[in-house]
Parts: C-alpha cells; sequence; structure tokens
C-alpha cells in the first residue's frame, strides 16, 4: 500500500464511542428538532384551518364573497365581506401614503442631518419606545383625538395605522441609508451638489429597495392590526368607499367581531376573510422579501 | 568489488529537470541512511498527495510527508501558502467549515483519518490544538483546564485537582496561578493565557499537539517562554506547529516543511503546496529546492 | 466679491426643515399620547383614587372599577408565553445557527419569520374556534398563553440567532479541539458568550406578549375578578378587557378602560426598555473584546 517507513503502534481505534456522551448528545438534537416541530406544527394547522375553511367559504359563488355586502343579520349564511376588503385597502393605504414618505423623511434627518446630536438621540431613543406601543394604547389614542370629534371613518382608521407604521418605517430606512457608502454622496457634493439635492437624488436612490422592503413589511403588519381600527373604523356593513364621513370596516375588524359570534354563518365569513387577510398579507410580504434579495445582492 | 554509490551521484541527475515538489520529500524519506542527524523515532501521520479544497476551489495540493513521534515539525511558508490549511487536516477541524473537503489519505497510525467511521470527536482527544490568539473560556482558569478531563469522564474532585496541578506544572504557569486557581481566566496576561490554552490542551494527554501560529500574538519575551515550554514538551508530545517566523523555526523544529503558493491559471487563485520536507539544519543550512532557498534567504515572502 | 450663496439656499434649508418636521413627529405624537391619554384616565382615578390598582371588583354597573385582576391575568398569560416559548425559541435558533447544514438556514429562517407574518386576530380565530374546541382547553389563561408564545417565538428566535452568531469561531473551534461533541461545546462557548443577550431577547418576547390585544381576547376567556395560579381558568387581561368591553362603555367606564391601557402602556415600555438596554450591552461588549 505504502512504499514509506512502517506505522508502529498498536491500531487506533477512533470510531464514536457508544455511552453517556453520545445519549447526551442524541438527546439535544432530539430537543431541538422538536423545538422546529413545535414552531412548525401551529404554523402549518393555522394555515390549513385558514385555507380549509376560507376556501370553502370564499369560493362558493365566486365572487360573491369578495363583492357582496356583509349581512346585516349575522344568522344569515352567505357571503361576502366586500367592504372589508375595500376598507382594509382603504386604511392601509392611506396610512401608506401618510407614514411612508413621513417616516422616509424622519430617516433622512437621522442619518444625514442629525446623526449624533441630542435631538436626534432623542428621536431615535423615542422611536424605539412607540414601536412598543400597544397597538390597542394607539387605537385608544386615536378614538380620543379624532374619532370622538370626526366618528368613526376609513381616514380615522389609517390615522392609526400611520402612528404605528412611522417609527417602524423610520427605523428601517435609517438602516438602509447607512449602507449607502459615503463615497457616493462625496461624489455629488463634489461636484456642487446642495445636500438636499445629493439626497434625493444619490441616497435615497441608492437606497430605494431596502426602504420599500422595509415599508412593505409595515404595511403588512398594518393590514393584520385590528385594536387600533376597532376604535376608528367602526363595522359598517356597506360598502364605503370614501375616506371620510361615514363608518367603514376592515376584515382584521370583521374576524374579530364574527370569531366571537356565536353563529357558524358568520363564522365562516371570519374564516373567509381570514384567507383573504393571510393572501394579502403574505402576498404583500413576499414582494418585500423580493426586494430584500435585491439589496442583498447589490451588496 | 564493492562499489559504494556516492550520495552525490544519487542526487546529481535530477537537479537538471524541472522537478514536482513532491520528488524531493519522497526521496529523503527513503534514502536517508548513515547522513542522518535525527533518531528514527516511529511515524505518527502519514500524508499522501493531501489535498484541500474550500467548495470547488482548490487550496492545497499534493502534500506528501510523514510526521514522527516526539519531534517538533514546523510549517513555514509566505503568507496563504496553506500551511495553517494543512495543519487543520490533522484534527478534522475542516469539518467545522462549511463547504471544506479533505482529500487524499491522512494516516494517523495507519488509520485513515477521513472515513465515516472515524468520529472527529476522538480524533480531537488525541490531537490537541493551540490557536493563534489565545481563547480561553470565560470562566476559571480550573474550570478552564478542568473543562476536557471533565467531559471525557473524569470525575472527584481530588482526581480533577491533581489534573490541574500537573497540567499547569506542564505549562510553567503553576506558580504564577496557583493562589487563584478560581478567578477569571480572562485576567490573565496574553502570555500567560496561551499558555493556560496549552495547559488546557495537554490535560486530556494528547499524544500530538498542533499549534497554529502560537506566539504571533505574543510579546518577544512571552514568545521566548513558550518556546522553552515546547521543548520541554516534546518527550511527551508530538507537536508540529505552523509559523510565520522562520528563525523560530529553527529554534525550535526538529524537521521543517516549506510550502509554497503556485497560481492555478483555471481558478485565478493561488493553491498552496509542499516544496520541500527535511531536517531542519538541512533545510535552513543546504535546502534543495531553489525556491526554499529564496524564501529562506528571505527574496520572496 | 463673489457670491457663494448659490441659488438653492432656500430649498436647501426648507428640505432640512421638514426632515426636522419628520422626525419630531414621533415626539409630537408620544407626547400627545401620554398627555391626552393620562387626562381621560383622570375621571376614574378622581373617582377611585389609587385604589384603582388594588381592588379586585370590577362592576361597571356600580362604579366599581378594580384593575388587579387584569393586570395579574396580563401578567400570568404573559408569563405562561414566555416559559412556553422561550425553551423552543433557543431550541430553533440554536438549531438554525449550530446544527442545519448551509442550504437549510435561509428557507428555516423564512419559516420562522412566517410565523410572524399572519396576522394577530387570524392566531385568535383560530384559537377561538380551533384550538379550544377541539384540545378541550376552552378559553382559559393557557389558551392564551400557548397563542401568545406562537406570536412572540418568532422575535425571541430571530433575535437569538443575531445574538449566538456573534459568538468567536476560535472560542467555538477551542472547546471542540479539546474533543467536546457539539452541545458540549455549545454549553462551554456559545451560552456563556450569549447569555446577556438572550436574557435581553426574552424580555422583548415578555414585551409583546403583554401587548398583544386581539389573540389573548378572543381566548382568554372574559372571567371576572379571578386571581387565581390555575392556567386552566378562565380569566382576562388588560388588553383583553379593554377590547371586549369597550363597545357599550359609559363615560367612566371608557375613563376606566383607557387608565388600564395607561397602564399597559407604562409596562410594557418599561419592559421594553430594560430589554433593549440589556440586548445592546451584550452586543456591544461581544463585539467590543
Amino acid at each position: 500500500m505504502t512504499a514509506v517507513a512502517d506505522t508502529v503502534g498498536p491500531h487506533i481505534d477512533l470510531t464514536a464511542k457508544r455511552g453517556w456522551r453520545s445519549i447526551k448528545s442524541a438527546i439535544m438534537t432530539g430537543l431541538m428538532v422538536a423545538s422546529l416541530a413545535a414552531v412548525v406544527i401551529p404554523l402549518v394547522a393555522v394555515i390549513w384551518s385558514v385555507a380549509a375553511r376560507g376556501l370553502a367559504v370564499a369560493f362558493q359563488s365566486f365572487p360573491d364573497f369578495f363583492a357582496k355586502e356583509i349581512p346585516v343579520v349575522a344568522r344569515r349564511p352567505g357571503p361576502g365581506m366586500g367592504p372589508a376588503i375595500v376598507g382594509t385597502l382603504l386604511s392601509t393605504g392611506a396610512a401608506t401614503l401618510i407614514a411612508v414618505p413621513l417616516g422616509v423623511l424622519g430617516a433622512v434627518y437621522l442619518h444625514e442631518y442629525g446623526k449624533d446630536n441630542r435631538f436626534a438621540r432623542l428621536v431615535r431613543f423615542m422611536g424605539t419606545v412607540m414601536t412598543g406601543v400597544p397597538s390597542i394604547v394607539m387605537g385608544l389614542f386615536v378614538y380620543v383625538v379624532w374619532t370622538l370629534q370626526f366618528g368613526y371613518s376609513a381616514f380615522g382608521g389609517a390615522l392609526a395605522l400611520a402612528c404605528l407604521m412611522l417609527p417602524v418605517v423610520i427605523g428601517a430606512s435609517e438602516q438602509m441609508l447607512k449602507l449607502v457608502p459615503i463615497h457616493l454622496r462625496e461624489a455629488a457634493y463634489a461636484l456642487g451638489t446642495t445636500k438636499s439635492r445629493t439626497i434625493l437624488t444619490v441616497v435615497l436612490p441608492a437606497a430605494l429597495p431596502g426602504i420599500v422592503s422595509g415599508a412593505l413589511l409595515a404595511v403588512a403588519r398594518a393590514a393584520g392590526e385590528t385594536a387600533p381600527l376597532l376604535f376608528a373604523v367602526g363595522a359598517a356593513t356597506e360598502y364605503n368607499l370614501s375616506l371620510f364621513g361615514e363608518a367603514n370596516t376592515a376584515l382584521s375588524v370583521q374576524i374579530f367581531a364574527n370569531a366571537n359570534s356565536s353563529f357558524v354563518a358568520a363564522q365562516e365569513r371570519a374564516w373567509g376573510a381570514a384567507l383573504t387577510l393571510v393572501l394579502l398579507t403574505f402576498l404583500v410580504t413576499l414582494v418585500a422579501r423580493i426586494f430584500t434579495a435585491r439589496v442583498a445582492s447589490q451588496r | 568489488m564493492p562499489m559504494p554509490m556516492p550520495m552525490e551521484d544519487v542526487m546529481e541527475p535530477p537537479r537538471t529537470e524541472p522537478r514536482p515538489s513532491r520528488t524531493p520529500a519522497k526521496r529523503i524519506e527513503i534514502e536517508q541512511p548513515a547522513a542522518v542527524t535525527l533518531p528514527e523515532t516511529p511515524v505518527v501521520f502519514d500524508l499522501h498527495e493531501l489535498e484541500v479544497y474550500y467548495g470547488a476551489f482548490r487550496a492545497v495540493r499534493d502534500v506528501t510527508m510523514q510526521i514522527h513521534k516526539n519531534e517538533i515539525t514546523a510549517f513555514i511558508g509566505p503568507s496563504g501558502c496553506g500551511k495553517t490549511t494543512v495543519l487543520r487536516a490533522f484534527n478534522r477541524m475542516h469539518d467545522v467549515t462549511p463547504g471544506a473537503r479533505v482529500a487524499g489519505k491522512l494516516l494517523y497510525h495507519g488509520t485513515h483519518l477521513y472515513v465515516p467511521e472515524v468520529s472527529a470527536t476522538e480524533v480531537r482527544r488525541r490531537i490537541g490544538m493551540v490557536f493563534q490568539k489565545p481563547n480561553p473560556f470565560p470562566k476559571s482558569i480550573y474550570d478552564n483546564i478542568a473543562f476536557g478531563p471533565r467531559v471525557n469522564g473524569a470525575k472527584g474532585r481530588a482526581d480533577i485537582d491533581a489534573i490541574v496541578e500537573k497540567s499547569l506544572r506542564a505549562a510553567a504557569l503553576w506558580d504564577e496561578v496557583k493562589d487563584r486557581l478560581r478567578s477569571s481566566a480572562l485576567g490573565l496576561s496574553g502570555g500567560q493565557q496561551q499558555r493556560l490554552c496549552i495547559a488546557r490542551t495537554i490535560a486530556v494527554e494528547p499524544e500530538v499537539v498542533l499549534m497554529d501560529e502560537p506566539c504571533s500574538a505574543l510579546d518577544p519575551i512571552a514568545t521566548a517562554r513558550i518556546e522553552e515550554l515546547m521543548r520541554e514538551l516534546k518527550s511527551r508530545f508530538t507537536i508540529i506547529i505552523v509559523t510565520h517566523n522562520m528563525q523560530q523555526a529553527g529554534r525550535v523544529s526538529d524537521r521543517t516543511a516549506f510550502f509554497t503558493t503556485e497560481l492555478d491559471a483555471k481558478a485565478d487563485r493561488r493553491t498552496g503546496t509542499l516544496v520541500e520536507y527535511d531536517e531542519t539544519t538541512k533545510i535552513f543550512s543546504n535546502p534543495f529546492d531553489e525556491r526554499t532557498e529564496n524564501y529562506i534567504s528571505g527574496r520572496f515572502g | 466679491m463673489l457670491d457663494l450663496r448659490g441659488h438653492h439656499a432656500h430649498a436647501d434649508r426648507a428640505f432640512r426643515f421638514a426632515a426636522i418636521g419628520a422626525a419630531g413627529l414621533v415626539l409630537l405624537i408620544l407626547g400627545m399620547i401620554a398627555v391626552t391619554m393620562t387626562n381621560r384616565a383622570l375621571p376614574v382615578f378622581r373617582h377611585m383614587g389609587l385604589e384603582f390598582f388594588t381592588a379586585i371588583r370590577w362592576s361597571p354597573p356600580d362604579s366599581l372599577f378594580g384593575a388587579l385582576p387584569f393586570i395579574w391575568g396580563t401578567l400570568f398569560t404573559a408569563a405562561i408565553a414566555v416559559v412556553l416559548a422561550v425553551p423552543i425559541s433557543l431550541g430553533v435558533a440554536l438549531f438554525i445557527t449550530q446544527v442545519a447544514p448551509p442550504w437549510l438556514k435561509r428557507p428555516l429562517v423564512y419559516l420562522v419569520d412566517l410565523l410572524a407574518v399572519v396576522p394577530s386576530v387570524v392566531f385568535g380565530l383560530w384559537g377561538v374556534l380551533v384550538l379550544s374546541n377541539y384540545f378541550s382547553l376552552g378559553r382559559s389563561f393557557l389558551t392564551a398563553g400557548v397563542i401568545l408564545a406562537i406570536m412572540i417565538i418568532p422575535i425571541i428566535t430571530s433575535l437569538s440567532r443575531e445574538v449566538i452568531e456573534t459568538t468567536p469561531t476560535t472560542d467555538k473551534e477551542g472547546a471542540l479541539a479539546l474533543g467536546a461533541t457539539r452541545w458540549e461545546m455549545i454549553g462551554a462557548a456559545v451560552l456563556p458568550h450569549s447569555a446577556g443577550g438572550l436574557v435581553g431577547a426574552v424580555m422583548l418576547g415578555l414585551g409583546r406578549a403583554m401587548g398583544e390585544t386581539i389573540a389573548a381576547a378572543l381566548v382568554i376567556g372574559s372571567a371576572l375578578g379571578q386571581i387565581t395560579l390555575n392556567p386552566f381558568a378562565p380569566g382576562n387581561s388588560m388588553p383583553a378587557v379593554i377590547a371586549n368591553e369597550w363597545g357599550e362603555a359609559d363615560t367612566l367606564h371608557k375613563s376606566a378602560l383607557i387608565a388600564l391601557a395607561v397602564a399597559l402602556f407604562v409596562i410594557t415600555i418599561v419592559v421594553n426598555l430594560i430589554a433593549t438596554a440589556i440586548v445592546q450591552r451584550s452586543m456591544k461588549k461581544s463585539r467590543g473584546t
């Protein structure tokens, strides 16, 4: 086999030893797998329930579920959830239009102007505090400040959601701005560009995929929020396409209301609404992930 | 009439040809009769055309050599030549790196190390490693030394106390720390931490101690103490040391292996390979290969 | 003399002010929340004084508002959620960082994050109609704790992962080089290093669990006056009672509910701040060495 000097010594056994250590190792690995299962099983169970029960309801007589109004009498079976879908889109859309530009602008201040001064540090700190505000507190706040004065409306819901989204968008956008290399800015300054112009034409476009991704994730969260909308939007059953004026509703609110109901028909509609909501949030999250991948590949 | 074959004749002809790097090493092993200055000790490691891949890239190629018991073998060479990569193959450390793969033969007392039946944990109990930057656990000095024995089944206060003392004495650290065994290991100086790591390694009584540039993070005085320690430990252990400091290799080692890099045209990266492996005195006084001589005399690297 | 003022000074300054204003919105909104909510909560304090926090009976028709059972409920369900979620999150985080082969890491991370995407109200719906029916758990502290646990697992896992991955490779290799098995190495190198950060991650999960309204509201059982250590009993929590009773509350009742919201706000803020401080300190320490 080998034409070299002899290898001396008894044959050494290097195989893995059975015994307490390997048993401990096996137990630990088993526990790991068990915890993985503990995560996968509920996820699959929830998605399965939503899909199974929701699909049955939503596609009973397509597209009734998505188009028809919500039965005022909860006991009555049948579709639909149309107004809720519209309401969710209205509130979430308006909230996005409010929170994202303001959030990005705030992040611009923090990273490009304030940097490490006391005001900026205070804002960052308070931003962290604000992300921890329970959504129900935000809902009550909007009730007191807006609903009491102006009544239920989609816009009230949008305000509440925007308050929830703002600190998240600021935080994520600041992270993305940090990633833009400094030499890009310096190149623009060297050409005599003002700071605001540089930010608008060089920095923000460079950070755009990441900012979009962060914003979309905030949107997905907002679409699923219930508590803030409970106090701001109301539980209308008819279509309401206007932001202001009358009460509106949203998918999350309907799910909450109908889940508590003891009527099977209402519960079925809740599953259908849940399916719609889950599909919506998954879709938005998927698009967000695509943008995140683009950011990663850029670097 | 007996015709003695002068060594020079045997050595002469190949000098005119371009030679692949492994030929000189092999030939020296086989044909070492009276001119040997080192006692013939048993072979611990036997390497045949060892290669290490990171993914598809071949980082090291064609390493063929033998490591002898109770000797200090030094791996030297310019940065990136693969000496640390080869060292880490000895104790299956590449298992930890995703995408790393070892090809060729690496025999430890006749047993092939890279087969599925061989457990890396068992290998590492017999082949220890000291790292470039001291890495004691965030525990007490005592618990650092006791970790290895405890994990391998040592029980009983008295037994472990004895092991701890013995190992610290062997690492020339006992006198400095005997009164504060329970204090944190992170409170020691760099040189003390490295001696602690050596003590920790020899506490499990391995046969081989691998050292990856153990002194590069230390000052000259600490370095001198570790080199002295190595000479003391040689009688009990087989030591392989990677060093970027040629003089160190010359001071402590019995045999020296010189590695270098070659441009891999396909990958546009440099692959490391073994150039020459011989007794240290020979490498440093009269190396066989021109590249070795260039490195030793400082012409490159 | 050269005019170096430039033509865009005004626009530039305007942009800057706009940016400052946007950032300041955070302070403005938080300030408004504090002021208006406290203001609206005052009536019930005038009515009940500090007994609001210590009284046990909550009976709106009698104008009696004792918040203690709800405070207890919030803490109890959050504790159950943490006890359930932490071993699982830690296990998954260790699996992803130490055991999983590289190609499996990203899909697993996505999978766990998927749990965070499902809206809270959908978990509540599932909890009410599936969990409490099929597993005969009924509406109780435990059911609420289970739902909350499912919801906080993603955040604890993701933070733990980040902390664990800061463990220096050389520490891990040092343990392995002594002949340790993977788990012995984790115990010797990874866990001691990550301990502080992991505590912070757990506390952040605790903060989330306390603030989650809807899921808890649906399954907790809405029982009154229960201060018990029995997890199988139906109970109530601050967010749940606010959500469930708001619709039909009169002014004083509403004031009481707002007071509960303020109390909830303060508790969650404090927990979140402590947690963030712990996590940041541990990350800085590990990167500094």
